[in-house]
């Protein structure tokens, strides 16, 4: 861990509510601390320097992905970057591409997600919903149940959308988040949904067959989830949905 | 003056708001939810470990139900608690966890057959039993007799919060995100809803109901180091205390984790010592049994938090440049364990400490983690004060924690009370007509908008960056896990000095939209009066109860202080709050004061506790022997839910075997 560092900070500032104010890279210096993330290097800056500065924080843990923005070219999130991975002590910050900019590094992920929610029906379509709460529940297979999981750690940060060549030149394709939750309910033995209602939602350019297998989403992905896999898991599925 | 009006307004768009918010939407109400974050962003989400529930399919929670769900609830609250309340909670724990697997939840589920699990440092090999198998698992968490808390590996809040936002959007329920509630609107009897100010534009509006549910979450915020996401900051134990008329109850009942990271706070769940992890000193002792016995590093979170400390007092911390800390050892549980059950913990590890936690141990020490103390709300979740008002969650003070709260059971409160309290409010609402009075809702936003004014153009000096970090560093100095007279004394002086300098608070920067210090400001001054909330409660309570440790009072006082504290706000120029206290009433527990189990039994017993015991024995020898546990229960404290949530649980072991063992057994 270095101590005793002047950091520097790049930072992309914008206020598109403020009239001809014009996007511009602006300089910060800040001692390092031993520790220091970008979460409380951001916070220092606005609290002893520029009260003004926008970004988003709130778990500051890895865990609820507010906090993706791009550092030194590569879409991550902030609250878990640790300043020393930097040797040469410069750190630029941009906003995350593909997303409505609130202003500085603050974008507007949630509006996003939910409208990909609703359109594709990003929810469990249970077989009934007459469940009998007072009764043992049905059973399911423990892996299965292990497997689920495991594609439901997304934690829709937008990393994967921003770093997803094809999304940044076709704005409806649905991005690898969409897919992955897709996939998660494909694999949901609960999920009354078969192949070819997912097929409708999917199976076209603003689905699996637009993606240009660049993956991105997955060399980005804060949680490491299978991208690739799932991708290709879909495109077969839905490839041989149809015959 | 924009104004927005709807049936159901939740405030807080966590599990328990969301909760609420479906169980209005599924009765036909126009619903609408106001968060400051994307609703996927809540707090909801770092719980860990998992929720309680007796749903006792596994070997280790066989004879586990609703009785001694109960009682370790009623235990681990030092009888701080409302007994009915609990009784509720655990009533209905079981039905919402298997509402929720039809939701979406991937529940870890039970592997029939033998497996391997670390109970007390040894290697211990259980068999699960044929019939559980694929049922909803759990894993041990401590302070209950038995292996109870549900889960989804270690990202059990990750889970429900997904799958119970998804509900919410399949039932199209607007979520109004990025909006911050700053006052209620209320008649000095009925609440009408808020006036909130959109983030990004500034705008301010009216938005007035039939109902105004607070679903804000805790105040951990207002101590310096806490595990807390930034947001908890208690602005909606604010709002209602500024009302003057709603009470919060039980404020000092503030709860410190044992095993947050060292220096950033982050949590490490329950579950690291629940699955058998271990603590060590700096001699790589492992010091809890030495403390407890019985239940070492599984005793409730408050008794190991205090017994970390006193060990570390004794020197026997480890330095660092942050001061000491213990180690928590999770090595044990083996590589496979720490990378599928405890992946959030591992990630954590690699992240912010750059270690391995299945091969180093883990820096911890007890870091501030729970908000006892809320809106205090009656067992139907609403403001006893002021109608309409309601409140669900760590927001709340609904009271099924009393001074300390059992680990897995804050999940639980959120999706169990949600369900329940969803139900009132939405009889609330069907009772109620909407009432809009634009002069009084004018009055309450002509308010907010001079207080934001008088930020923006007036020449205040004060830095709300400032004020903000003294008052943390006030909480965690003299109002932290062990707290004396002298010190809480000093806490309030400081706290209320700050409250003054606080009405001269400037801005440098003076947009009126997007403007993170305008945010900061306005949160401040909210901030500091739930934190003399706090001090003050915690200064008058001479007793040692829970998670509130007095040095200068260390028995727990059941003659004089078995009552809840409730604080309001005298005036808007006020320093302090009033503080009135409600007493619990020995003679309607089903369960009356006793020894908690943990070191030495030094409580002042009630004059009612024996009177009361004599009487369970005999209403209970009245009802004779054919009389089952539902109907002992019912004799000694009868407690209601909404009809649809009465009917009875249904378990593995209320079914007829030939043989017990087919339900599995345990070996060494």
């Amino acid at each position: 861990m270095s101590q005793g560092r002047t950091l520097t900070f790049n930072i992309f500032r914008y206020d598109p509510q403020v009239p001809d104010d014009k996007p511009k890279m602006v300089k910060y210096h800040l001692e390092e601390a031993p520790g220091m993330t970008v979460f409380i290097a951001l916070n220092m800056l606005r609290e002893q320097q520029d009260p003004s500065l926008q970004f988003d924080f709130v778990c500051r843990a890895g865990i609820c992905g507010s906090c993706a923005m791009v550092i030194n070219g590569y879409p991550t999130l902030a609250c878990r970057t640790l300043t020393s991975k930097y040797p040469k002590g410069e750190i630029t910050l941009m906003p995350l591409p593909g997303f409505e900019l609130i202003g500085d590094l603050s974008v507007n992920t949630g509006k996003f997600m939910r409208e990909l929610a609703e359109r594709l029906k990003l929810w469990l379509h249970p077989k009934s919903d007459e469940v009998d709460i007072h009764r043992i529940e049905a059973p399911m297979a423990p892996e299965e149940a292990a497997r689920l999981y495991e594609l439901e750690r997304c934690v829709e940060c937008g990393v994967c959308v921003s770093a997803c060549a094809t999304k940044q030149m076709r704005d409806t394709f649905v991005g690898a988040v969409g897919m992955m939750k897709i996939a998660r309910f494909e694999l949901d033995s609960r999920d009354a949904r078969s192949v070819e209602d997912f097929y409708h939602v999917i199976g076209n350019q603003d689905g699996v067959f637009g993606c240009m297998t660049l993956l991105g989403c997955q060399d980005n992905c804060p949680k490491d989830l299978p991208h690739m896999q799932q991708i290709a898991y879909l495109r077969r599925k839905m490839a041989t949905a149809l015959v | 003056m924009k104004l927005i009006y709807t049936d159901s307004l939740v405030v807080g768009a966590g599990l328990a708001g969301l909760r609420v918010a479906i169980a209005s939407k599924e009765r036909g109400l126009d619903t609408l939810v106001l968060s400051l974050i994307p609703a996927k962003r809540s707090h909801s989400a770092a719980a860990q470990g998992g929720m309680q529930a007796s749903l006792g399919n596994t070997v280790k929670g066989m004879g586990d139900d609703e009785d001694v769900h109960f009682q370790d609830t009623v235990k681990g609250s030092d009888w701080g608690c409302d007994q009915e309340v609990a009784r509720m909670f655990a009533h209905c724990a079981p039905k919402a966890v298997r509402e929720l697997a039809n939701w979406g939840v991937p529940w870890t589920r039970v592997t029939k057959g033998p497996r391997q699990v670390v109970v007390n440092a040894e290697k211990v090999t259980i068999e699960e039993a044929e019939e559980a198998h694929g049922l909803i698992n759990a894993r041990d968490f401590g302070g209950t007799k038995k292996w109870r808390t549900c889960y989804t590996a270690d990202g059990t809040g990750h889970s429900l919060l997904y799958a119970v936002d998804n509900k919410a959007i399949s039932l199209d329920i607007p979520v109004h995100e990025r909006v911050e509630a700053l006052a209620l609107i209320h008649d000095g009897k009925r609440c009408h809803g808020v006036v909130a100010r959109c983030l990004i534009t500034g705008e301010l509006r009216a938005y007035v109901a039939k109902s105004t549910t607070i679903a804000t979450g805790g105040y951990g915020r207002i101590y310096e180091v806490s595990t807390n996401a930034i947001i908890c900051e208690g602005i909606g134990q604010a709002l209602a205390l500024e009302t003057g008329v709603a009470t919060l109850g039980n404020m000092e009942a503030v709860q410190f984790h044992p095993t947050a990271i060292v220096p950033v706070g982050i949590l490490t769940t329950e579950g690291c010592r629940g699955d058998g992890g271990l603590l060590r000193d700096k001699d790589g002792h492992r010091f809890m049994p030495d403390y407890e016995p019985e239940k070492k590093e599984l005793a409730s979170r408050d008794v190991v938090s205090r017994r970390m400390t006193e060990h570390m007092r004794k020197g026997k911390g480890v330095d660092s440049p942050y001061g000491p800390h213990l180690w928590l050892d999770i090595t044990l549980l083996g590589r496979k364990h720490v990378e599928t059950n405890l992946r959030e913990v591992k990630e954590i590890c690699e992240n912010f400490l750059g270690i391995d936690p299945a091969k180093d141990w883990i820096p911890v020490r007890p870091t501030q983690h729970y908000s006892m103390g809320g809106i205090r709300t009656d067992a139907k979740g609403q403001s006893p004060q002021l109608k309409g008002l309601f409140s669900v969650g760590e927001a709340a003070c609904w009271d099924m924690h009393g001074f300390n709260r059992l680990g897995g059971n804050s999940l639980a409160e959120t999706v169990v009370g949600g369900m329940i309290i969803g139900k009132y409010v939405a009889d609330f609402c069907e009772e109620n007509t909407l009432e809009i009075d634009t002069a009084l809702a004018e009055r309450f936003v002509a308010q907010v908008r001079d207080e934001i004014d008088g930020l923006v153009e007036g020449q205040g000096s004060e830095s709300a960056y400032e004020l903000k970090r003294e008052m943390q560093r006030i909480m965690m100095d003299y109002v932290g896990i062990f707290r004396n007279g002298p010190e809480l004394t000093k806490a309030v002086e400081e706290l209320e000095a700050l409250l003054i300098r606080s009405r001269n608070l400037g801005l440098k920067c003076k947009k009126r939209h997007a403007n993170p210090e305008l945010v900061e400001a306005l949160r401040v001054k909210r901030m500091l009066k739930v934190a003399l909330t706090v001090a003050c409660g915690a200064e008058a309570r001479t007793e040692s109860r829970g998670a509130h440790a007095r040095e200068d009072y260390p028995q727990r006082n059941d003659k004089e202080w078995l009552n809840r504290t409730l604080s309001s706000w005298p005036s808007s120029d006020a320093t302090r709050p009033q503080l009135d206290y409600e007493q619990l009433d020995v003679m309607k527990m089903e369960l009356p004061p006793g020894y908690r189990g943990y070191g030495i039994n030094n409580a002042i017993a009630h004059p009612d506790t024996e009177t009361r015991e004599k009487q369970i024995v005999e209403i209970l020898s009245n009802l004779g022997e054919d009389a089952d546990r539902h109907e002992r229960q019912h004799a000694l404290m009868p407690f209601e839910v909404p009809e649809s949530l009465r009917e009875k649980n249904e378990r593995l072991h209320d079914k007829p075997l030939g043989n017990r063992q087919q339900l599995g057994e345990e070996s060494k």
